[in-house]
């Protein structure tokens, strides 16, 4: 549990992002525009997605252990089922929503049964096998039913006005930090009730779970189901934020998801949060930065690898697991015993 | 350490996941003949070789070998430096022949196949038979073979009669006393009868430390001591 | 009938392709538990080089193709060697970290591709004034059993068929192929007989990526084209063989591949037909794996014992 002072920090930067939409400020290289341009509230609202959407993933890699390439799948799933239902079927919104909790359960529920009678590589396999499935159902556009390379627009009508038009997209920023914190208390409860130890316990050492007379696989079936429910949310924010993409079945999609959540730090209490936030940050900085002129004016050999955010990106990563593997959650406890090591070395005789 | 010690160890500490293991073991093995490594199911033996061969981590200890020290090196280098190692499970390469296994252990493009042979004829006799296709005596003799290919002046076995029939029991015993005449041998053995048969010194660990060192026919034949170290009952048989 | 012909000597090309990339794969796996994403790269830069040298080199079309496809083996070998000095050998005995670093490094050479060549798919080969550039045998078409089959599919499936048995006797009659068939089944014994394994690695890896240099190329041959997006498409289905033949296993892995190209052929082509969808036979693989996980996790040969 927090005690009141570790509180401090994150209850005082909620509120800072509450009130984030009444903010004109602006903060150079960071943000393109005033914390309150639409521009930037877009962007922060993604990023919080994805810290929520990171957080999910994290549930089932860095507290159960779980490593599964197709986390994608159920945040795409949330980002094509209602769009086709409000799209194609002409549902109304709250039946689309409806018919996307349901399926958001029943879907994992079904396809993580099978996946986690396997365990290690073969699930790992298993589940990016299903998610190319997704990948596939999608790019050859079945029944002309998921627009295949180039989506489905999406139709507005069923939706209600405030999350409709440019000028209304601090109340997508809202909804989205809504989302964030809703995925956060509910992985807390997850993670601090007796399932959670067991995930723990699971991730730790599976046969000593089972020594113990416990059965992993309905804790591991239940990490499985939560997490992908809670990502499919995050899809279905995707789908307001952004609209309908195919991007979001790749494989390199998924491989993302799991950037994050190593780039913040694995099971921790914020490092997910932390990691999809930056990351989607980061990629959207260094996307506008390759766009600019004097980036493509510089000679190849430069212009190039600068013009990629996911080369820098995958760099990174690259540097993070080698130098810093615990992700941006263990710069605090580096950089004090790099403090301590230089204070002790300067103390002693 | 002079070089009249084959193996020498100080305060060796291994840590298996949490569990302290090794707490600080501390031993020699002079050169020439076979020193059994003794004590109770699970006190450590097993781990001790494995650590000599560098195959888990130390954590804090010295080992040398010869006088040198090895304790920072990776396990192919330890043996090179003339350590040969018969693993508890003999660890054979199941889907390489008999030929191919031992072929396998060669440095430096050839082998003592003549000892190897003489010891073992039956591994000639089966050269191109799998490994997996053997009998529990046949692995065994097959990773004894692997370990004396080599002119190694030290050899780690460990407990090399472990499920075998008494024929095939006495079989090992003759090998490893031939070995003894060419090399150093560091034995875990379970089968007191062998111990007591081949060893010249004992080393009992209890508790992860060395709780006894001193020869091993004098060890083994009092039942009391046996019993107290080893918890077994009964004298050598 | 002559579909069906068609279809098998198609599925049987596109088994070739994905035999070559997971051959590799499954040594790699096998002999260093390492699960390496940044094969997709070996695959593609393999592909990429090729092109390279059809568009820079005049010389007849045989000429050009054994040039480049020597260049792409070259190439693939070299990077994967590189690779494997540079970022998977320092992390030895951190299994977790190594997977990692590979999804970073599919990651970012990924993108380096996109970046050095764009994203639109450039004709292969490639040379200015013409069509297509390939020998005029391989253009050509020959008639079995009714079916037209150009001619490049007999070579793709010939130049599997030439690795198999290549591999096969490597394996058997080599000192480094008994090191790596002992390191599969079990790498600390064979460190216990006074091996230096890691030297192995690195050989096993720079082999994958030759031989995904070569699919790369083939692959260019076989869609008339090369793409960045080459190497990841075939890249997971590659995998899929790999787990189905089991990891380590050569003869697995080419049962696996000819499986998995005929039934995504078959399924493509007569479902598409049955369901107006052309994607069932990647999606009827995709089950196919999750099916035999589920039956057999250790896939259809194992070998494996670390």
């Amino acid at each position: 549990m927090m005690t009141p002072r570790r509180a401090v920090v994150p209850v005082v930067l909620l509120i800072l992002l509450v009130v984030l939409p009444f903010l004109s400020v602006d903060i150079p290289v960071l943000f393109g525009g005033p914390l309150d341009s639409p521009g930037t509230l877009n962007l922060l609202a993604l990023c919080l997605v994805f810290a929520g959407v990171a957080l999910s993933y994290d549930l089932l890699f860095g507290y159960t252990g779980l490593l599964s390439f197709g986390h994608a799948l159920y945040f795409a799933l949330g980002v094509y089922l209602p769009a086709i239902a409000l799209t194609e079927w002409e549902w109304s919104l709250p039946a689309a929503l409806a018919l996307l909790a349901v399926v958001a359960i029943a879907l994992p529920l079904v396809l993580g049964a099978v996946s986690l009678r396997v365990t290690g590589i073969a699930f790992a396999m298993v589940t990016l096998a299903f998610a190319q499935a997704g990948n596939v159902i999608v790019q050859t556009n079945p029944g002309g039913l998921t627009g295949g390379d180039e989506g489905i627009i999406l139709n507005f009508d069923p939706l209600p006005d405030f999350v409709v038009g440019i000028v209304n997209t601090k109340y997508l920023y809202w909804l989205a930090l809504g989302y964030a914190v809703a995925v956060f208390l509910i992985a807390r409860a997850a993670i601090g009730s007796s399932a959670g130890h067991v995930w723990r316990a699971i991730r730790d050492n599976e046969r000593r779970v089972e020594v113990i007379g416990l059965r992993p696989y309905p804790y591991k079936l239940l990490a499985f189901v939560l997490a992908s429910f809670l990502a499919a949310w995050g899809g279905f924010l995707w789908l307001l934020l952004i609209g309908v993409t195919p991007e979001v079945t790749t494989a390199t999609f998924t491989l993302t998801l799991l950037v994050m959540v190593v780039l913040g730090g694995t099971g921790t209490r914020f490092g997910a949060l932390v990691g999809g936030f930056a990351y989607t940050l980061l990629d959207n900085r260094l996307r506008n930065l390759a766009g600019e002129e004097r980036i493509q004016e510089l000679p190849d050999v430069l212009r190039v690898p600068l013009s990629e955010p996911l080369f820098l990106l995958g760099a990174l990563f690259v540097a993070i697991v080698f130098f810093a593997p615990g992700g941006i959650s263990s710069f605090p406890a580096r950089l004090r015993s790099l403090v301590y090591r230089r204070a002790a070395k300067e103390s002693a005789p | 350490m002079s070089t009249e010690t084959a193996l020498g160890v100080t305060d060796l500490h291994v840590y298996l996941g949490e569990s302290h293991v090794l707490q600080g073991i501390s031993f020699s093995v002079a050169k020439g003949g076979v020193t059994a490594l003794l004590g109770r199911n699970g006190v450590g033996k097993t781990t001790t070789l494995r650590a000599l061969m560098g195959l888990v981590p130390r954590s804090r200890g010295v080992v040398e070998v010869q006088g040198e020290n090895v304790t920072r090196l990776p396990t192919h280098a330890i043996v090179r430096r003339g350590v040969g190692y018969v693993p508890e499970d003999r660890d054979v390469f199941a889907g390489l022949t008999v030929e191919e296994n031992l072929r396998l252990s060669e440095r430096g493009g050839n082998g003592r196949y003549d000892l190897v042979y003489d010891l073992f004829p039956e591994l000639k006799e089966r050269g191109r038979q799998r490994a997996g296709t053997l009998s529990g005596g046949q692995q065994q003799m097959v990773a004894i073979a692997r370990a004396l290919l080599n002119d190694n002046s030290l050899l780690l076995i460990d407990e090399p009669t472990k499920g075998l029939a008494p024929l095939l029991v006495t079989e090992v015993a003759v090998a490893l006393e031939r070995a003894a005449e060419l090399s150093t041998i560091l034995l875990v053995e379970q089968n007191l009868g062998v111990a007591k048969r081949v060893a010249e010194h004992a080393v009992v660990l209890d508790g992860g430390r060395v709780v006894h060192e001193g020869p091993a026919g004098e060890l083994l034949s009092s039942p009391e001591r046996v019993r107290e170290l080893l918890g077994v009952h009964g004298a050598a048989h | 009938m002559s579909t069906f012909v068609l279809l098998t000597i198609t599925g049987l090309g596109l088994g070739a392709l994905y035999f070559l990339i997971a051959s590799g794969l499954s040594l790699i796996y096998g002999l260093m538990g390492v699960l390496n994403f940044a094969h997709g790269a070996f695959i593609t830069f393999g592909a990429y080089a090729a092109w390279w040298i059809t568009t820079h080199v005049e010389a007849s079309a045989e000429a050009e193709l054994i040039l480049a496809t020597a260049f792409g083996l070259v190439v693939g070998a070299v990077l994967a060697a590189a690779v494997e000095l540079v970022f998977i050998r320092p992390l030895y005995r951190r299994p977790v970290e190594q997977v990692l670093v590979t999804v970073g490094l599919a990651l970012a050479l990924g993108a380096l591709v996109f970046g050095i060549w764009g994203a639109d798919p450039k004709s292969f080969p490639d040379r200015p004034g013409e069509v297509t550039a390939l020998p005029s045998w391989m253009i050509d078409t020959t008639t079995i059993l009714g079916a037209r089959i150009p001619n490049d599919r007999f070579v793709e499936i010939a130049v599997a068929v030439v690795v198999l048995a290549g591999l096969t006797a490597f394996l058997r009659f080599t000192r480094i192929g008994l090191i790596i068939r002992a390191g599969v089944e079990n790498r600390a014994m064979v460190t216990a007989l006074g091996i230096d394994v890691r030297k192995t690695f690195t050989f096993v890896f720079a082999v994958g990526g030759a031989l995904a240099a070569l699919a790369g190329v083939l692959s260019g041959i076989y869609f008339s084209t090369v793409d960045p997006g080459r190497g990841t498409s075939l890249l997971i289905f590659a995998f899929i063989v790999v787990v189905i033949g089991g990891f380590g296993s050569i003869g697995g892995s080419a049962v696996a591949a000819v499986a998995v190209g005929l039934v995504q052929q078959y399924a493509n082509f007569y479902a598409a037909d049955w369901l107006d969808w052309s994607g069932a036979g990647d999606v009827a693989v995709m089950f196919l794996l999750a099916g035999v996980l589920l039956l057999r996790p250790e896939g259809l040969a194992p070998k494996v014992a670390h």
